[in-house]
């Protein structure tokens, strides 16, 4: 099979327990498949409880299944070590959280060579690449601000412009319009939509607001741990 | 990550609660500099101290009765603390002997006894006066600088004369610092309430000891005025012979070795005594000893000062759970963004080695400057050599590396969304 063709996230039968062998053993993700496929916007919708986080954990290589195969972008993921997982973040994810989590006291330039750093990027491409980010999403002229300087919706566009620094496979956000209000949230979905369309990013949206869900590609609802076509009652499942 | 890169971070991060650095440096400061001052107050110390002993002539031994079940190792008898009989004491015969036997190793032998103190008088003027009567070779021997006139002389010892060789503080009190006025003049002393009238033949120049650190004014101060040992002998009706010599050993053998040759001749003398005996001790191994118990002395209180080192460590490792604690969201991020446990450990051990060094810097300069000023007031000024800089730094680096380890592991084991979920 051709490399393009291959889905850049491939999940079967993810399992995903916790206090493993204790009397309170819990599983909140029973057996899920998963295929997006590259250049692919898609949205995973669910209720808070509905195991949409820990999904994401998983798909963001920060936790690993406890049973099921992942193979993202053709790296097998679930037996990786902590230091391949996190080269794996490092380079082929790009997070954007609700709460932003730039970090703070450095400013917008600074948090956006962040992961270039990690990844041993030399200084001056660093710099010259966060430069370009922040021009392509409306923030060249605040790159010496610090987080506390700006508003949210800002704050948000200079999280993306860090998730897309190493040019990462997918971008992951979870809730990323969540803390901003209807506006900036609408100019931050707008964004998605731009690199979606003119970069061919793969995106992965988690949300809750099924009204955001309608406006991507495709969307998937995630409800007791299982994963769901659209919002019918039907199971995502594919053969092997 | 380079390492360039962790300590631009550490920076950053110490920059941001600059009180906090400060504050956490303080006990880094403090016990480097309190541990650099005493090590430079005690080497400044140390070095004038065996410079005047070796000053008074570091081929010297001192020889000395010495109880028979003395257990001070010749302490006692130097202090004066003894009280031999008149056939105990060391008789002009026997050093007459040891000079046929040994003379072409003896450069002198100095005599000097004291004969208590005096004032010396004329009307208003007085100087207080310590009485000791010596031999012609006690200006040799001892290292006496004569500023004018001339040193006591055999025929002044022979002939019992009245005269004295005094200090220029004299001179200065009693003659307005003339010395060529002061010469031939007849000085008064009052010893005891009788008053001794002595003519001055010499004028030496007083050198103030750094082992008799005297609270006197300069007026006050009591220096030695020398007579002739019979004139002395005569006053104070002292037997002949001395409980106490300085034999200079000529500069081209060992004097250690010629102390315990002229400790075992003299002692043929005292075989039959059997209250006492005599002990020759070279000047340059109570240099040796002496410089060694400073040593030792500075290097305990260095050790008690290091103890608050271990509380600015533990200091440091405090403050560095508690940035740990408040950073768990931004360690969290790091770690989402492709940061390894090993990026983050680094990062926060480099934090604590630059608080530590930068403290231990501060502490060095503030060290010199209070060991400068120690070392002046006591001695000599001086200053840290650079093997205690070395140490300090070493240790500053140390102290970093092994009490932000702990913090910094803890930071590097985080779960990533257990720290991104901190509030």
């Amino acid at each position: 099979m051709a490399q393009d063709a291959a889905p850049i996230i491939r999940m079967r039968g993810i399992y995903k327990r916790f206090y493993i062998g204790q009397p309170n053993e819990l599983e909140i993700l029973h057996g899920i498949d998963l295929d997006v496929e590259k250049g692919e916007f898609l949205s995973i919708v669910g209720p808070s409880g509905s195991g949409k986080s820990t999904l994401m954990n998983v798909i963001g290589v920060l936790d690993r299944p406890t049973e099921g195969a992942y193979i993202l972008d053709g790296t097998a993921v679930n037996r990786a070590r902590d230091d391949d997982l996190s080269a794996i973040r490092n380079r082929k994810i790009g997070f954007v959280f609700q709460n932003f989590n730039l970090i703070s006291r450095t400013n917008a330039q600074k948090n956006v060579e962040l992961p270039m750093m990690y990844a041993g990027v030399p200084g001056g491409k660093r710099s010259a690449r966060a430069r370009e980010l922040l021009e392509m999403v409306g923030m060249g002229n605040r790159r010496n601000h610090q987080p506390n300087e700006l508003s949210g919706g800002q704050k948000q566009r200079v999280a993306i412009a860090r998730a897309m620094a190493n040019d990462p496979a997918i971008i992951l956000a979870d809730e990323p319009t969540g803390a901003l209000d209807s506006k900036t949230g609408r100019m931050v979905m707008d964004l998605f939509h731009q690199l979606n369309r003119e970069q061919g990013k793969t995106i992965v949206l988690i949300t809750h607001n099924q009204e955001l869900a309608l406006e991507t590609d495709r969307f998937v609802t995630m409800r007791d741990g299982r994963l769901y076509v659209g919002d019918t009652g039907e199971v995502v499942q594919y053969g092997t | 990550m380079g390492l360039s890169e962790s300590i631009r971070l550490a920076l950053e991060g110490l920059r941001a609660n600059k009180m906090r650095s400060v504050l956490t440096m303080l006990g880094i400061i403090i016990g480097i500099g309190a541990v650099i001052g005493i090590l430079t107050v005690g080497n400044g110390l140390t070095g004038s101290i065996t410079g005047s002993m070796s000053g008074l002539g570091a081929s010297n031994i001192g020889v000395t009765l010495q109880e028979k079940d003395d257990d001070t190792g010749g302490m006692a008898s130097m202090m004066g603390m003894i009280n031999p009989d008149d056939d105990d004491l060391i008789t002009d015969e026997m050093l007459d002997t040891l000079r046929e036997r040994y003379g072409e190793y003896i450069v002198g032998i100095a005599i000097g006894e004291s004969a208590g103190s005096g004032q010396a008088k004329d009307g208003r003027l007085y100087a207080n006066v310590g009485l000791s009567g010596v031999n012609e070779e006690y200006q040799a021997v001892q290292n006496i600088d004569l500023l004018g006139g001339r040193w006591i002389q055999q025929k002044d010892i022979d002939g019992q004369r009245n005269v004295c060789v005094v200090s220029d503080k004299l001179v200065n009190n009693m003659f307005s610092g003339n010395i060529s006025t002061a010469l031939n003049s007849e000085v008064k002393i009052e010893r005891n309430g009788e008053m001794l009238s002595f003519r001055i033949v010499g004028v030496y120049e007083y050198e103030a000891s750094a082992m008799g650190y005297s609270m006197a004014s300069e007026k006050d101060i009591s220096t030695a005025a020398y007579l002739p040992i019979s004139t002395a002998k005569h006053i104070t009706g002292a037997p002949d012979g001395h409980s106490g010599i300085t034999i200079q050993a000529s500069s081209d053998i060992d004097s250690q070795a010629m102390a315990s040759v002229i400790e075992d001749f003299l002692n043929h003398f005292y075989r039959n005594n059997k209250d006492y005996s005599v002990i020759a001790i070279a000047m340059s191994s109570m240099v040796e000893s002496l410089s060694s118990i400073m040593n030792t002395l500075s290097i305990a209180i260095s050790i008690i000062a290091g103890i608050s080192l271990l509380v600015g460590g533990i200091g440091v490792m405090n403050i560095m759970l508690v940035s740990v604690t408040e950073r768990t969201r931004e360690i969290g991020t790091r770690k989402a963004l492709g940061a390894t446990n090993n990026d983050i450990r680094v990062q926060f051990v480099v934090e604590s080695i630059i608080v530590c060094l930068i403290g231990g810097f501060i502490g060095i300069v503030l060290g010199t400057l209070l060991g400068y000023m120690g070392s002046s007031l006591l001695s000599e000024p001086s200053y840290p050599t650079a093997g205690y800089i070395i140490l300090a730094v070493g240790f500053s680096m140390a102290i970093g590396i092994f009490f932000g380890y702990y913090p910094a592991n803890k930071a590097a084991k985080l779960d990533p969304i257990e720290a991104l979920r901190y509030e």
